[in-house]
């Protein structure tokens, strides 16, 4: 099959907004105080490509989301909470509906901590916090994460539970499949051990995209979704169906694409309710792995 | 405003085969003057013998629709449609869901083939909408406090209803919504709800002041001898410790922060 150079391919399927269930946040820009190895955005403390969002500009999102039936609200970056107004933020949108936050649990303080609790337990809806760690150990962890990320993200988990916080630990999956069920009771052990009774463990694929195209390889031209594919498919696996992923600079289709160009869907919500081309290596991904963003569905080990 | 009354009505959802529970539901609903009894779907799963069900909804009239559970079995699906990506809350559902298949006759499953996915009536001038998950998504969860009111006021509008009611999620709440709407999910009848009681619930629509309200009424039945056929039927010990102790022992993924937060596991 032959690819234009500018990387769209007409014969891809098309892909409705069925209903807007999820409203995600670039919180963090792409800013972050790590340089993960694997990171599909590339964020690191110097990568503004995209910055902070600010408090009235989501509430703007969070004013329109509403009318629009919005589900559940995530916040991702970078680290969403390196921007100041994220406990404002968190406290606005838990007054209208669910929020999760996508964190590498490295930035928390005693008093951020509080406010969090606080700030939950006024709530009618649930906070969930997803602690991104990458190993069982800082030997697995490190290299991907950076040096002492393991210890200060298990520091920040154990600050979560000691709060009273269900943390979900997600774990993008750099080691060979077989060793999934090795690598999840590992942790498990691991969790429990430092005085997390419950862990709630998510394993996510890799992303081709970013430094993870380095560090393993980048999507192949095989790796695409065809018109066939999505014969007798639930597209309700695909969080383009259900979905769209606010920056700082307009409405684009999900958060695993914010830098490819024909991702940019508009600058408010209707704008953005158009169909999408499943044509990314990443769509591959999610209609392999299935909502792969989501706190339930994805993968689960086998 | 109607001057006469529009009676009572019992809903319930998520029998999973407890049939002692549903036998005592029944039992009191007789007491209490109901005009109409509607199962909102799962007859099957977790409890022992599910054929015990269908004789006692048929026999009382139950006015039932399809759960994901009862899809699954009357398409010869290969499991339950729950959705889990944990492995030992798919260890667990892969058990109950083989156990309840392998002891559902082909006769119940041709019933099941029959429900609707939804039921729609008038009660006391307002539209009722029952449904198993959410009226657009047969096995969507509608937990308490990962449901926003502006969801649901835009499923009351997009699906044409003032009372919408559904189970799925094995946890009773409600929610009092603008414009005199309200919602409803009825819990599960089979399985009690993760608070350490063995009681179960199922829920009475009545009319009082020109409002529709929703009562949880709670069921009190024989859980040790459910437990002990539970035993006799080999299903795990998990799944009869739930019904002695009240707390959820599998199928946790899917609970979000503050429902998780209230049991024991």
């Amino acid at each position: 099959m032959t690819r234009p150079e500018n990387g769209s391919r007409q014969d891809a399927p098309l892909q409705q907004l069925e209903s807007l269930d999820e409203l995600w946040f670039q919180a963090g820009g792409t800013l972050c105080n790590l340089s993960c190895n694997h990171c599909f955005i590339s964020c690191h403390p110097g990568n503004d490509n995209f910055g902070f969002m600010d408090l009235e500009t989501i509430r703007r999102y969070l004013q329109e989301s509403q009318a629009l039936g919005v589900k559940e609200y995530y916040f991702t970056g970078g680290e969403p909470f390196l921007n100041r107004d994220m406990l404002q933020v968190l406290e606005e949108t838990l007054a209208i509906g669910p929020a999760t936050v996508l964190t590498n649990g490295t930035v928390f303080t005693p008093s951020s901590i509080k406010a969090l609790r606080a700030i939950s337990e006024q709530s009618l809806y649930s906070l969930e916090l997803r602690v991104s760690i990458d190993g069982y150990s800082p030997q697995t962890n490190d290299p991907i994460r950076g040096e002492g990320t393991f210890e200060k993200a298990l520091e920040g988990v154990r600050m979560l539970v000691e709060a009273g916080f269900l943390p979900i630990i997600t774990m993008a999956q750099t080691w060979p499949e077989e060793e999934n069920t090795r690598v999840f009771e590992t942790f498990v052990t691991t969790l429990k051990e430092t005085g997390y009774q419950r862990p709630r463990i998510k394993i996510l694929p890799t992303l081709h995209l970013g430094m993870e195209a380095e560090r393993s390889r980048p999507y192949s031209q095989a790796e695409r979704i065809s018109e066939e594919m999505m014969e007798g498919y639930d597209s309700n696996q695909l969080l383009c169906s259900r979905s769209r992923t606010v920056t700082d600079r307009g409405v684009a289709v999900c958060p695993l694409l914010i830098e490819t160009p024909g991702a940019h869907l508009g600058d408010s919500l209707e704008d953005a309710s158009g169909p999408f081309r499943l044509d990314q290596g990443a769509c591959y991904t999610c209609y392999v792995h299935g909502a792969i963003c989501s706190n339930i569905g994805g993968w689960g080990v086998e | 405003m109607s001057s006469s009354s529009p009676g009572k009505i019992a809903l319930f959802g998520g029998i999973y085969a407890n049939h002692l529970a549903l036998e005592a539901a029944l039992a009191d609903m007789a007491t209490r003057n109901i005009t109409g009894i509607y199962c909102l779907g799962d007859l099957g799963a977790f409890g022992p013998n599910p054929d015990k069900v269908y004789p006692l909804l048929k026999d009382h009239g139950v006015k039932t629709l399809a759960g994901n559970y009862d899809d699954s079995l009357a398409r010869d699906l290969p499991d339950c449609q729950c959705g889990y990506t944990d492995p030992r809350d798919n260890h667990f559902a892969r058990l109950s869901y083989q156990y309840t298949y392998r002891n559902t006759s082909e006769e119940n499953r041709e019933w099941l083939r029959s429900l609707p996915g939804e039921i729609r009536f008038e009660f006391a001038g307002r539209r009722v909408l029952l449904c198993h998950g959410s009226p657009r998504r047969q096995n969507e969860f509608l937990w308490s406090s990962t449901t926003p009111t502006h969801f649901l006021q835009k499923l009351c509008k997009d699906y044409a209803a003032d009372v919408i009611a559904v189970t799925h999620t094995g946890l009773k709440w409600q929610r009092e919504l603008p414009s005199n709407k309200l919602f409803i999910n009825t819990g599960a009848l089979g399985r009690p709800e993760n608070d350490g009681s063995r009681e179960t619930w199922y829920t009475i629509l009545g009319e009082e002041g020109g409002r529709i309200t929703a009562e949880f009424i709670p069921v009190s039945y024989d859980s040790e001898a459910l437990a002990i056929e539970m035993r006799a039927e080999g299903l795990p010990e998990e799944f009869s410790e739930t019904i002695e102790s009240g707390w959820w022992t599998t199928c946790l993924e899917i609970l979000p922060a503050k429902e998780r937060l209230l049991g024991r596991y």
